[in-house]
């Protein structure tokens, strides 16, 4: 039965991904939850929680509270906590109670937003989604909350990236944002900056890193970046936003190995073509040229029947895959059990629903490279690699991370 | 290095003294947090002290996720299942079908059939008004060799009812069978840990002969059914009371509450108490035909020698008492709820030896602590209370100057301090052995510094932890 796990856990969830999305932003998320979801959150999908601050809590739902539809409590509680601690936006998710209620989020923004001054609103997750879902769906909001075109933005006290070569549309030449950038797919800072770094050797400066080790401040400023960068699927929902508001084009993949080439080449060609564009079709003013996302990780990749299958999050495990076949020469194939999936996989890889499908497509195996809480369903015969994955296993392998950029020596 | 949100933040709300306190809970209700202090058991630890027993939950991706990796974390993912709830689910309103085929399938995919199921259901069973019976009666049709144990995790209710916890410590010994009971047994119910050999509890019991029964001793199914053989029982953790009532009743036993405690006359009211039942228990069961003892049970728990007890057990504590503050001095001391459920107590006991307490933290006070409160109120009005799960103590400095030693884990982190007492939920501690203990440990404690980022979070305080 697809529902029934007998052995393996499930990923982070929607509610916990929109905290994790918007943990440093200095903002307040409540989750509209009795109890567990905040424990639940901060104990295995918050690797942050114990030294960096955040306003993340949880109401406190009541039974009584429920059922009688009591939303004054939600919203007075919210709105004392945010008069007292004055955070720069507040942003509410649901839990399955409010969901089964139709507890109406969007207007108790409204109301808190109109009564306390700060930005408000609402990001529809009922606990019954992926992180993936979630998180994309909160930094999309901030997306179109808070990124201001280029040139307007007032900065407030972040460092901002130093851009000294700003092109004619007001766009600093060969910068970009990172979009979807969490913990969860992540790890630890120390990841994220690697990134930034890898990038900087080919040329490309980062503006932001939605969302870590950056402020709201400098999300605010993603406008200016010529290209974005979607690194994993939580980044997508930002990119299409960015692109709709500001024109900016968008190139899916994760800088990881070899592949690193072919996503620093598609970064250039995709800026190259969005400039001429603009050049000869004045009129098309923001609609920045690219009709459809560039995906390097799905050009060139092996027809031959796969050897080595990655289980994880589509695009950090697509990425890895075109660098596994272009250093090997031996087809890969991405098993993605997680809902933010579309367009995003070869034809190669299986999308999978439950512990009993992907135990099925594991069968024949021969090489397996996930999370180790996997290891139980995979058939004895194949030979496993770690990769731990937060959104998986939460902080259990914490401690021996593999940052999946650099130090996946044993892969790549 | 800790980062800190926006400027000065002004504690009010979140702190308070214990003159300015009322009971029962001494801050404004609002939003939540939650501090990264995990020692405390949750259910899947407590449930899976129940042996040859698994645990399967039905609910949402979201709520399933700090069940499943708790298991996982404790190396006990073998003995954990799921069935994860859709959006579909609620719409369609078929969750007892769910319920029963996602149960069916976990089983039938089990090649080592379990004695027991600890079945889960959740908010949203309750909400939907799901008919349980019939997934019970379903379920015991379908796996008649298997025992079927209702478990909840339904915390919106627990605000206003039961906590999950409190019924989870009455499921659990729902499967003992009513048997004979044996004179020479008493039975301990609903505690997470065993009571300490040398607590006072064990020694008495053991001068009469009589064995305590504990169902964290218990490593299989028989021993857990001998758990149904106590004579009388008894129930030492707050959350625990209301399921050892329930059983006592439905074994037709003697049951008799003994929180732990920090007042050396409520500890001698409670041995009292206990020595009385089970002298009388004892002297029903060994008096023969004539009505004389068989044993010398009645002596061991004679008033006389008991009233001598008292006065050996109250020097000791003295003792130790005294070592502890000739060693840890005037530092400054904050203790929590988390260490044991009687902080007041504890507070007044070490405030009466001249130990520098300044600050209990907790987020309401037990009826239990009525006496201490009142107590501290008079005598010590300056007392400083904190809470733990106000918005504020996210952004309240976590750090003190100079050596503070911490009683608990939550008062580490608060304080940030590395000179700990590690343990929690008053783990086995009992009577003036518990005090002496104590006072043992806040000694270690203030000589020897933990890593408290390590210790604190890991769940399950005394639990395997794999992280």
């Amino acid at each position: 039965m697809r529902q029934s796990y007998r052995i393996i856990p499930v990923y982070t969830a929607d509610v916990s991904g929109v905290c994790s999305a918007l943990y440093e932003l200095g903002g307040m998320v409540v989750m509209h939850d009795p109890s567990g979801c905040n424990s639940t959150y901060n104990t295995h999908d918050e690797i942050r929680w114990y030294e960096q601050d955040s306003l993340i809590y949880i109401s406190g739902l009541t039974e009584i509270d429920a059922v009688m539809g009591n939303d004054a409590k939600f919203i007075r509680d919210i709105e004392e906590t945010a008069r007292e601690l004055q955070p720069k936006f507040i942003a509410l998710a649901g839990s399955p109670i409010p969901f089964m209620n139709g507890t109406d989020f969007p207007a108790i923004a409204q109301v808190i937003e109109t009564e306390t001054g700060i930005p408000a609103f609402a990001i529809p997750t009922n606990g019954m989604h992926d992180y993936t879902y979630g998180a994309g769906l909160a930094l999309a909001k901030i997306a179109e909350r808070f990124v201001q075109p280029s040139g307007a933005a007032k900065v407030t006290g972040a460092t901002r990236t130093d851009i000294s070569d700003v092109t004619s549309t007001g766009r600093s030449s060969h910068t970009l944002n990172l979009l979807g950038v969490t913990p969860l797919d992540f790890g630890p800072q120390q990841n994220a900056d690697c990134m930034k770094q890898i990038l900087a050797k080919h040329g490309w400066q980062v503006t932001s890193i939605w969302a870590m080790g950056d402020s709201l401040e400098n999300l605010s400023h993603a406008a200016e970046a010529e290209v974005n960068l979607v690194v994993s699927s939580v980044g997508l929902e930002t990119a299409k936003i960015l692109k709709e508001k500001f024109g900016t084009p968008y190139v899916i993949g994760t800088p990881v190995g070899d592949f690193t080439e072919d996503l620093v080449m598609a970064l250039e060609q995709v800026t190259n073509n969005t400039n001429k564009k603009k050049k000869s079709s004045e009129e098309e003013s923001t609609s920045g040229g690219q009709d459809e996302p560039e995906i390097p990780y799905l050009r060139n990749r092996l027809s031959t029947s796969p050897e080595i299958t990655l289980i994880g999050e589509a695009v950090t495990m697509g990425s890895l895959a075109a660098a596994i076949e272009k250093k090997y020469e031996k087809a890969v194939r991405v098993l993605c059990p997680l809902e933010t999936n579309a367009g995003l996989l070869a034809p190669a890889d299986h999308i999978t629903k439950g512990e009993e499908e992907a135990e099925n497509y594991l069968k024949d195996a021969k090489i397996i490279v996930a999370d180790p809480l996997y290891r139980p369903i995979c058939p004895s015969h194949s030979q496993f690699y770690d990769l731990p994955h937060i959104a998986f296993s939460g902080r259990i392998y914490l401690k021996r991370y593999k940052d999946i950029l650099t130090n996946t020596t044993y892969l790549l | 290095m800790l980062k800190r949100i926006g400027g000065e933040i002004n504690p009010e709300g979140a702190v308070t003294t214990i003159g300015e306190a009322e009971l029962p809970v001494p801050f404004p209700l609002g939003l939540e947090f939650n501090s990264p202090v995990h020692g405390n058991w949750n259910i899947v630890h407590t449930g899976m002290l129940m042996p040859e027993a698994i645990q399967i939950y039905v609910c949402a991706d979201n709520c399933m996720r700090g069940v499943v990796l708790t298991a996982a974390e404790m190396n006990a993912a073998g003995r954990f299942s799921f069935v994860i709830v859709e959006e579909e689910n609620l719409l369609n309103g078929n969750l007892e079908d769910v319920t029963i085929e996602g149960v069916t399938d976990v089983l039938n995919k089990t090649e080592e059939k379990p004695k027991a199921v600890l079945l889960f259901t959740v908010c949203l069973h309750h909400f939907l008004g799901c008919d349980l019976d019939r997934v019970y009666e379903e379920l015991e049709n379908r796996f008649p060799e298997i025992v079927f144990v209702r478990c909840f995790m339904d915390p919106i209710m627990q605000k206003h009812g039961l906590t999950p916890d409190q019924k989870l410590r009455k499921a659990l010994y729902d499967p003992v069978e009513k048997k004979s009971p044996d004179e020479k047994v008493v039975t301990l119910v609903g505690s997470d840990f065993a009571l300490d050999e040398t607590c006072d509890i064990k020694r008495l019991l053991r001068s009469g002969g009589y064995t305590l029964k504990e169902l964290t001793a218990c490593t299989n199914w028989e021993e857990y059914q001998e758990l149904g053989s106590g004579k009388m029982l008894i129930s030492c953790y707050p959350p625990a009371k209301y399921g050892a009532e329930m059983l006592a009743g439905r074994l037709q036993r003697t049951h008799l509450y003994l929180p732990g405690s920090f007042d050396y006359e409520e500890i001698k009211e409670e041995i009292r108490t206990f020595a009385e039942t089970v002298k009388n228990s004892v002297g029903n069961a060994e008096k023969n035909d004539k009505g004389e003892s068989s044993r010398n049970t009645e002596s061991c728990m004679s008033s006389e020698n008991i009233e001598a007890f008292f006065q050996r057990e109250i020097v000791l504590c003295e003792d130790a008492l005294k070592h502890a503050k000739s060693i840890i001095g005037n530092t400054p001391v904050a203790l929590d709820y988390l260490y044991h459920p009687r902080p007041l107590g504890l507070a007044k006991l070490l405030l009466t030896h001249d130990f520098n307490v300044t600050t209990i933290y907790l987020d309401s006070i037990s009826a239990e602590e009525k006496e201490a409160f009142d107590w501290l109120k008079t005598y010590c009005p300056n007392l400083e209370l904190r809470a733990t799960i106000h918005p504020k103590m996210r952004v309240i400095p976590r750090e003190t100057e100079g050596k503070i030693l911490a009683i608990g884990q939550k008062a580490a982190w608060f304080t940030g301090s590395k000179n700990f007492v590690n343990m929690v939920q008053g783990g086995g501690l009992w009577g003036f052995d518990g005090i002496r203990r104590t006072a043992e440990m806040m000694t270690e404690a203030f000589l020897e510094e933990k890593d408290t980022e390590d210790l604190v979070v890991r769940k399950g305080w005394g639990c395997e932890s794999c992280i």
